[in-house]
């Protein structure tokens, strides 16, 4: 387990509930995220882990409860609204523009820091070419930071599974999120693989200094990354803690075990 | 060349450099996807500074710097800083693991340690204890490092800032080092080379710096090196390739080493480099055949049949064309077509357009491999060097290039077979001594001066050049007394898109028998084709069907031995294909990627026992090296395959 300093709140997710129609995914959750941690949500097939993050991100609105981010609290919001207040996330199937190159698609994720529209940049001249070259440095320290600089202009669907996901962090790093989502950044991944990704995270949050929350199910993992880990169960909260309590509490093991509820 | 003075140190040479070539690219480097530039005049600048910073951190003459990664600037700095204090770098193999590292540390007894990145650094400060001289780790890549312990630890830019300010502050210090560079005598240790350990333990070849200067001008000469060429600078640095090929000769005649942008790029940085000068193993060039000729095998049928009738014709007149030979005006025609629709875009492809003069060495090339090459116009050519003579022995001359023969001597070298047919040498560059290791020095020279080589090699008579056989302590022989030269075979094999090593063995033995590691490129490409499935090396190499296309070759080979009378005897009899590709972490290769065969014999002494008590199936276990140091253990069961020896003239035997 690391412990850097951490204290301020960033994200505080309060009594919320969702459902769609009689389905209930989420009942009456609250937690919160701290500034510069790594916060790991964990829980069973179907515990609802992805919906919680889709809720923190805007994709799904709550029917009750509120979100307060950095301060600011809301019962509803947009996804774009979510991207431009410094929350990037990453999907659990990879979610890239297939045709593009890696390079591309990085790019794309500093859309939201242009400032020129669209026409300045199909002409690429004056300020928005001075601009471009900007976004295109600190794009490439992301390709120097993820060690993908062989792949820069290949079409992303040629790549391995594992590059994409690297790209597909790239990416998200490109926003210079304040919040970074990862849904199970290490599904399907190969032991190498998963070593190399924990350590950009570990790297991600060390020297950008950007808060992590993010879904796994590799339990070594989630031991080793995270500061704190909350549980979820059938759209319940069923634990909160640091990583070895967590692991002590029966109410997890049981929940992994499948005992009758 | 012109000089003032006499130019017997490589910091005389910068500096001869920075006058004379001072708004030519010096060096370059892809960082952040941009290529950057420095001239031979910045260059300078900023060894000066770096020199004084590491002055001030206690480098002196006579020390030795450990130099450890791949091909940065910075890196390359260092050792002419070094050389400008007149102090002593030794580079390292990169990839090495700890305890080779350790070695060589400790054996160099280095005051400082000058590493690329974490990974290096980290691997020093694990064997710190077993060199107890160090004072000072400097680095080029922060990442990962800011939470160190600095007290021993600097950043290079650091060093170099520190320098600057200083002669900023004192002008006198600019004039001192100066004087340093004057004093400095071409009897100087220019540089320690570790070499990769083909023969037990690595030994530090001392080298002079007058030496390596004089050797560097007279092969720049050779090939007509001018500040206009550009080298990539992508092979290790540790290795005489690399200090002889891209930064003597590029400091003798002035030309612009670029260095890639990590070790996965070298083949887009090729591309983009464009170089006039060109350098790669066997190996490389083969391994771009072998993907050239799978890209084919995807092409539209029209192409593919365009590129197989240009290849025709250029195997009828491209050697003839680029020697400058007559040729028909039809195979002019022809060739010129071919040359539009084919070649050139072949070449750009691998990024060879601009390629004046290429070379390889290291290895026998097999001769379909070469040919190839120099049919489609690119000057390839063949040297044969060691550590030991600063790399060139033999090289060939334009115009007289063979398949077979590694050229006449390179100039100012004289060679000579000794008795036991060895080939021994003295040249220009030839070492000075093994560092700390009177005993191997003398057991290296003969006493009249000259190199032993330990190859054993002989005079072509027709063209006067070199050939090289095999280390002449491999050469053995069967039982019956047949001739057995295990690399000459196992380089034939090799020759074999679906083979990327073999390792024979028959010395003392009935019959000749072979190891095989598949090419998982080909052969993977292969199975996908023809929906093989498969999930790893050893599952694949264990295939029937791949049994059998390897046994095709083999006896491919075995027939066309029977056309060679001392060698009609050792044809391959038995043969198996190993479970794990040999690996240099688990002492099979050298660093160099050399089998070394005496290794692999005892490694694997089941399986060789196996071959020659006829049994058809053999277990393994071994143990094996992960790249942080791990060990694991891998077994499995081998199948050995009986081969058909042909005895008959080859079409009867199409069946095997």
């Amino acid at each position: 387990m690391r412990s850097p300093e951490v204290n301020d709140v960033m994200l505080r997710v309060e009594r919320v509930s969702l459902a769609f129609g009689g389905v209930k995914a989420l009942t009456d959750v609250s937690f919160d995220i701290r500034k510069g941690e790594i916060r790991a949500i964990i829980g069973p097939n179907g515990a609802g882990k992805t919906s919680m993050l889709n809720v923190i991100n805007g994709f799904y609105h709550p029917n009750r409860g509120s979100i307060t981010f950095k301060g600011k609290s809301r019962p509803r919001m947009r996804p774009y609204e979510a991207a431009r207040g410094g929350i990037a996330r990453t999907f659990q199937n990879v979610a890239l523009f297939k045709g593009m190159s890696a390079l591309d698609n990085i790019m794309a994720g500093r859309t939201l820091k242009m400032r020129y529209g669209l026409l300045w940049q199909a002409l690429r001249v004056g300020p928005a070419r001075t601009e471009e070259i900007e976004h295109r440095q600190r794009v490439e320290e992301i390709i120097d930071f993820l060690e993908i600089e062989a792949i820069r202009k290949v079409p992303v669907a040629r790549l391995p599974y594992g590059l994409q996901k690297r790209v597909e962090l790239g990416r998200a790093l490109a926003m210079e999120p304040d919040l970074l989502l990862l849904d199970e950044p290490m599904a399907g991944m190969n032991l190498e693989e998963k070593e190399d990704m924990s350590r950009f995270i570990v790297e991600v949050n060390d020297y950008y200094g950007t808060t992590i929350a993010l879904i796994e199910h590799d339990m070594a993992v989630v031991m080793d990354l995270s500061n704190r880990v909350v549980v979820l169960d059938h759209g319940v909260k069923i634990a909160d803690g640091t990583p070895d309590e967590v692991k002590t509490n029966q109410a997890v093991i049981d929940a992994y075990l499948g005992v009758a509820h | 060349m012109s000089a003032g003075g006499s130019l017997d140190t490589f910091p005389k040479l910068l500096r001869r450099n920075a006058l004379q070539f001072a708004d030519h690219a010096a060096i370059r480097h892809k960082d952040l996807g941009i290529w950057q530039t420095w001239t031979w005049a910045q260059v300078l600048d900023i060894v000066r500074a770096y020199a004084i910073g590491l002055q001030r951190l206690g480098l002196k003459q006579g020390d030795t710097i450990a130099i450890v990664g791949a091909n940065r600037p910075k890196l390359y700095w260092t050792v002419m800083a070094a050389q400008t204090l007149r102090a002593i770098p030794v580079p390292v193999y990169s990839d090495a693991v700890a305890d080779e590292l350790s070695y060589v540390l400790g054996h160099a007894d280095v005051a400082f340690v000058a590493a690329q990145d974490q990974e290096q650094v980290d691997k020093v400060l694990s064997v710190l204890d077993r060199v107890p001289h160090l004072q000072k780790i400097v680095y080029d890549e922060t990442r990962g490092l800011r939470d160190y312990d600095h007290g021993l630890l600097m950043k290079i830019d650091d060093v170099i800032a520190d320098g600057r300010a200083a002669i900023a502050a004192s002008s006198a210090l600019a004039a001192e080092l100066d004087a340093l560079i004057d004093s400095g005598e071409g009897s100087d240790t220019s540089i320690i080379l570790y070499t990769s350990g083909t023969t037990g333990t690595s030994k530090g070849v001392m080298l002079s710096a007058k030496g390596c200067i004089d050797a560097a001008t007279d092969t720049a000469t050779f090939d007509k090196l001018t500040e206009k060429d550009v080298a990539l600078a992508y092979l290790p640095l540790a290795w005489v390739g690399d200090h002889y090929l891209n930064y003597a000769q590029g400091l003798a005649a002035g030309f612009c080493m670029a260095c890639p942008e990590g070790p996965e790029t070298v083949e887009q940085d090729l591309r983009e480099i464009g170089p006039t000068f060109y350098f790669a193993p066997p190996r490389v060039f083969e391994t771009m055949l072998t993907r050239l000729m799978i890209r084919m095998e995807d092409a539209a049928a029209f192409k593919r049949r365009m590129f197989h009738y240009f290849l025709k014709v250029a195997r009828k007149h491209g050697e003839a064309i680029l020697t400058g030979k007559p040729v028909p005006l039809s195979g002019r025609l022809l060739y010129a077509i071919g040359r539009v629709l084919v070649y050139e875009p072949l070449k750009n492809v691998l990024g060879l357009s601009r390629v004046r003069v290429a070379y390889t060495a290291g290895e026998a090339i097999g001769p379909d491999l070469f040919v190839f090459y120099r049919s489609i116009g690119l000057n390839l050519k063949q040297l044969y060097g060691q550590t030991e003579a600063f790399l060139y022995v033999t090289c060939q001359p334009d115009g007289e290039i063979f398949a077979d023969t590694v050229g006449p001597p390179a100039p100012n070298v004289q060679i000579r077979i000794a008795e036991s047919g060895e080939v021994q040498f003295k040249s220009p560059g030839m070492f000075v001594q093994y560092f700390k290791d009177h005993a191997k020095t003398v057991e290296a020279m003969t006493s009249d001066g000259y190199v032993k080589t330990g190859d054993a090699g002989f005079f072509d008579e027709k063209t006067g050049h070199l050939k090289i056989i095999d280390r002449a302590k491999d050469v053995g022989r069967l039982k019956d007394g047949t001739m057995f030269a295990p690399k000459y075979l196992e380089n034939r094999l090799k020759f074999f898109p679906n083979i990327k090593e073999a390792v024979t063995f028959g010395d003392q033995r009935d019959f000749a028998c072979a190891m095989i590691n598949i090419d998982l490129t080909a052969v993977g490409n292969w199975a996908e084709r023809n929906n093989i499935a498969y999930g790893s090396y050893q599952d694949l190499a264990a295939h029937p069907l791949v049994y059998d296309m390897v046994a095709r070759d083999i006896s491919e080979m075995n027939r066309s031995l029977v056309q060679e009378k001392v060698m009609a005897g050792a044809q391959v009899r038995r043969f198996l294909i190993l479970h794990k590709e040999l690996d240099a972490d688990d002492g099979e290769l050298t660093r160099t990627q050399k089998v070394r065969r005496g290794f692999v014999a005892e490694r694997y002494a089941a399986l060789l026992a196996a071959f020659y008590s006829g049994a058809s199936e053999a277990d393994i276990s071994t143990e094996v090296t992960f790249e942080d140091g791990r060990k694991g253990r891998m077994s499995a069961r081998l199948k050995i395959a009986d081969l058909p020896t042909t005895h008959v003239p080859a079409d009867l035997e199409k069946a095997a």
